[in-house]
């Protein structure tokens, strides 16, 4: 039971193999698992890592390009809403301006027509007031006439005289109220 | 009076020795003495390292699932806990060795503490000569390979030294990467199983022989005790199987690192 090896047991002890076979087995024990690990084990984990990695780094990509989706979205209704406040600064503007056009017009056209209203009344006044002063003209002279006449006691039938002293007399009368 | 140890001296009881790790055939008469149990023992755990890892690299998936995260648990261990770690950039190429020798190494040392098996295979230092020297020629391959015959240069002749010191020097760095450390790669690992698998024997068989004799309560108790502590010690045992797989990986990769590396 105390195998024949190449150095005798009683220097080494435990130390000495007890056969030459022990340390081909360890070899290539150990070359068979390296290779087959080196073949296929290996390989297949590695591939898997790097799909992995690739499809965190595609989600990573995708993810990317959403958020500057997302930032250009942003930027151009950022941009639209700035150019609508604008927009809407000019439109509010342009009202404001138009307004202050269409009150100005009104006034003026208030203006021009209250001046029309107060020119044709005015003439209107004038035109009833030389009316009025006409007949009133025929009127007083016919009553003065009359009155004279009768104050008088002498017919003054002649109308053309009559009408003519009538004419002196309220030409004085106008002179005198214009004199005065 | 003498209570002691006398009865371990007496008859009938042999302690455990250097004789308890040699085997004879498995199959007397039909096959050599050479198949024996360590030799069963380190093709068995060769091919369950190649099932184990067969079963854990079919259908990778990207997402993984309960048995996947186990096995990437383990791969990654070896990888980006020592390939990675030590090799950095280069590690890749030598990560199929390094996983292979620790998963081989773990298998076998913790055949120590399982049923049917209750041996750790590189308690035969031959195995443990064995992976040393397929070491050696890696990171003696791996030197070669990155600087052709300027790496025994490398090697051999730290940078800074004074030249007067290079007779000094220059054998002592060849002792020491070439000779002690596949020695001490070896006999490191196979010390540490030996001297572990010893102490669980002495508990074991000392305990057993205590408990079983007769008319002696405080020798059958002390046997029980010794029992319970064995067991203990195969708990250390695990620990130190896994210790001893890690650091053999570890200091393979750290030599492959050294041969290697732009400067010393």
């Amino acid at each position: 039971m105390n195998p024949t090896i190449w150095v005798p047991q009683a220097t080494l002890g435990p130390l000495a193999p007890h056969y030459w076979s022990e340390v081909i087995a360890g070899i290539v024990l150990l070359l068979i698992i390296w290779l087959i690990v080196a073949k296929a084990i290996v390989p297949a984990f590695e591939k898997m890592y790097e799909e992995r990695s690739s499809k965190i780094e595609g989600g990573i990509q995708r993810a990317a390009v959403a958020e500057a989706k997302a930032e250009a979205a942003l930027a151009q209704y950022q941009d639209q809403l700035a150019s609508a406040r604008e927009e809407a600064a000019r439109i509010r503007e342009d009202a404001k301006n138009q307004s202050a056009q269409i009150l100005a017009e009104a006034r003026d056209r208030a203006t021009k027509e209250s001046d029309r209203i107060l020119e044709a009344g005015r003439q209107q006044l004038a035109a009833e007031r030389s009316q009025l002063v006409h007949e009133l003209r025929g009127e007083v002279g016919g009553m003065a006439t009359e009155l004279a006449s009768r104050i008088v006691g002498e017919a003054l039938t002649d109308d053309e005289r009559a009408m003519r002293t009538v004419d002196r007399f309220l030409a004085e009368l106008e002179q005198a109220g214009a004199a005065r | 009076m003498t209570i002691g140890l006398v009865p371990l001296e007496g008859g009938g009881y042999t302690p455990p020795g250097t004789h308890d790790f040699e085997w004879g055939s498995v199959w007397p008469g039909v096959l050599p003495d050479w198949v024996n149990k360590p030799l069963l023992q380190a093709v068995i755990g060769a091919l369950l390292v190649i099932l184990f890892w067969y079963l854990g690299s079919r259908k990778l998936k990207v997402q993984p699932g309960r048995a996947q995260f186990f096995f990437e648990y383990v791969y990654e261990f070896v990888r980006n806990g020592i390939a990675r770690d030590i090799l950095h950039s280069e590690y890749r190429r030598f990560l199929p060795y390094l996983l292979a020798l620790f998963s081989f190494l773990l298998v076998n040392n913790w055949f120590g503490e399982f049923f049917f098996f209750m041996y750790p295979t590189f308690s035969n230092v031959g195995y443990a000569y064995g992976l040393a020297l397929v070491s050696w020629c890696v990171y003696v391959g791996a030197g070669f390979h990155k600087w052709g015959p300027g790496f025994l240069k490398k090697a051999l002749i730290p940078e800074g030294v004074p030249g007067y010191l290079l007779p000094l020097v220059v054998p002592l760095e060849f002792l020491a990467t070439f000779i002690t450390r596949p020695i001490t790669l070896a006999l490191r690992l196979f010390a540490n199983l030996f001297a572990g698998h010893l102490v669980v024997l002495v508990f074991v068989v000392g305990g057993g022989f205590l408990l079983t004799y007769a008319d002696n309560l405080f020798y059958n108790v002390a046997g029980g005790v010794s029992f319970l502590f064995s067991i203990i010690i195969l708990m250390l045992e695990l620990f130190i199987g896994a210790l001893q797989a890690y650091i053999f990986t570890v200091l393979t990769a750290q030599y492959v690192s050294t041969s290697i590396a732009e400067a010393h």
